[in-house]
């Protein structure tokens, strides 16, 4: 099988998952009524339609869109962010860098495969250099609060989030040219285990994992979602570099991840005193709801992949 | 034909860029209406008129200052057809008439309006003391409904003298209307308007805490 149809395969499944979810949604509707948690979960089925489309775009078109794509939902997600953040006027100078230079440029580096700069550009540079366009403001209340804060929006909302588009210019040996099904494996083990998490949660949640962090996450969930995540994940070693067992391992390391990226994210967004992160995406809150487990997932993945497969 | 179409892309822009999310703490005003916030940015006139349902925006205009909306070009366009923005003179010397004249003819004809109260923007999260044009108007147009707005990110989203806005959500909070008071003070009355924007601002989230 080539990478075509690998990808049409496991978007093939993709579409058939989503017809059921939509169809179990319409019955639960018809059987029980619209109920608050009825109506989310079609709302939630519907926004996922929007996103495997906006997704099964990317792959159509190629690199280059698959890259915007990216680069806007980095955009997205640290303008959520910095919204929640109560930043001064000095802080104007690094915070429009980190939106139209940051953003733009760190997308432009995986365009041009140039991985020494792409790691270390915004660690290095946007680290030392955001606080040097503030201090020119010459307003040193909170300074280290604000700067920081800038700081971590761009490591998570650009940084970490550009590592998953990344796996497209990882040229590992004799799997050259197919990125593009690591990017798929990544999202969909990912996805798959928020999706399984909460299923898993809202069939039978009795113990809630961290009821001041994330009161909807159980731990209930976490095991039964996370496991049924894996095992999707090693049953798709055959779109990937991997093994089974090394799939295995890969997309416990994937849920693992994410489920630390969901829940200090939530911390975040709460010290930053909200529930949602914005209101973006119907049913799921904001971009950033959407990509937290990403944040954290895809650097690790990444690296990962390239330290043990590069060859 | 090309108002309309200038007067929808320029809310798509605003909405894009700003966000400019409605949130309603009352009943939207279904009556004539002024509606009246904080001022800390030339994007504040144009997030409440996107933020207004396209009802609503039909029949309202901002109130707007001569010396920066009426300049050749796209700002005459804009302020002149688009917004139908009622421009008054804010510098001393150029008042030869009262200023709020043409704030007067517009109410008279049953135009709903946007206001600034503090007359100029402030850098703060909070407004300034009101002037007193809000209180003028009250008193000769008893049956309008006095809204209040709060903007709540634009003061950081273009803070005085900085010319690249920043693409943070903006909310438009908008309150109840303000309860007549019969013989009340223009002091007391400026007051208490000021205090339901302050009130639909809420707490502040320090930045430290």
């Amino acid at each position: 099988m080539n990478t075509q149809q690998k990808l049409l395969w496991v978007f093939g499944g993709i579409v058939a998952l989503l017809a059921l979810a939509s169809a179990i949604g319409w019955l639960l509707q018809r059987r029980k009524g619209p109920t608050e948690v009825i109506r989310n979960l079609n709302a939630r089925v519907n926004a996922w339609w929007a996103m495997v489309a906006v997704l099964g775009a990317c792959f159509w078109l190629g690199p280059i869109a698959t890259l915007v794509v990216f680069a806007f939902i980095s955009f997205f997600a640290l303008r959520e962010f910095i919204t929640l953040t109560p930043t001064r006027a000095g802080d104007h100078k690094p915070l429009a860098v980190a939106f139209y230079v940051l953003v733009p440029l760190q997308y432009w580096l995986i365009q041009q495969e140039w991985y020494g700069l792409f790691a270390i550009f915004i660690p290095v540079y946007g680290f030392l250099g955001l606080p040097v366009l503030a201090v020119f403001a010459g307003d040193t209340e909170d300074f280290l609060e604000r700067v920081t804060k800038i700081q971590w929006g761009v490591m998570i909302a650009v940084y970490c989030i550009s590592h998953a588009p990344a796996l497209l210019i990882l040229n590992l040996p004799g799997f050259e040219g197919q990125g593009a099904l690591l990017l798929l494996y990544l999202m969909l083990v990912v996805q798959i285990s928020d999706v399984m998490q909460y299923v898993f949660g809202k069939l039978f949640g009795r113990h809630k994992l961290a009821p001041k962090v994330s009161p909807s996450k159980t731990v209930e969930g976490l095991i039964g979602g996370g496991l049924a995540a894996t095992g999707i994940g090693t049953a798709l070693w055959w779109i990937t570099p991997f093994t089974p067992l090394q799939s295995a391992l890969m997309s416990l390391v994937i849920v693992i991840c994410g489920v630390f990226g969901g829940l200090a994210l939530s911390a975040v967004k709460r010290s930053l005193g909200a529930k949602d992160w914005g209101s973006m995406i119907e049913g799921h809150g904001g971009m950033m709801d959407r990509m937290d487990s990403v944040c954290f997932a895809a650097p690790v993945f990444f690296h990962l992949t390239r330290y043990f497969f590069i060859g | 034909m090309m108002v309309r179409g200038a007067a929808a892309t320029l809310v798509g822009l605003t909405r894009l860029l700003v966000g400019a999310r409605a949130d309603w703490r009352a009943e939207p005003s279904t009556q004539q209406s002024l509606y009246f916030a904080n001022h800390s940015s030339h994007l504040d006139t144009l997030a409440i008129w996107s933020a207004l349902s396209p009802e609503q925006r039909r029949v309202t205009r901002p109130v707007a200052a001569r010396d920066y909306w009426d300049k050749p070009g796209l700002r005459t366009f804009l302020s002149g057809r688009v917004l139908r923005a009622i421009l008054i003179e804010r510098r001393r010397d150029a008042q030869a008439a009262d200023p709020l004249l043409p704030v007067f003819a517009a109410l008279e004809q049953g135009d709903s309006l946007i206001l600034f109260p503090e007359g100029t923007r402030t850098a703060e999260r909070l407004p300034q003391p009101f002037r007193g044009g809000l209180h003028r108007i009250a008193e000769a147009f008893p049956q309008l409904q006095l809204v209040p707005a709060y903007l709540d990110t634009l003061h950081r989203s273009l803070p005085k003298g900085s010319h690249v806005p920043l693409p943070l959500y903006c909310t438009v909070r908008f309150g109840a209307a303000l309860a007549r008071e019969a013989g009340e003070a223009r002091a007391a009355f400026l007051a208490r308007a000021h205090q339901s924007v302050v009130t639909l601002a809420g707490g502040e989230r320090k930045a430290s805490a």
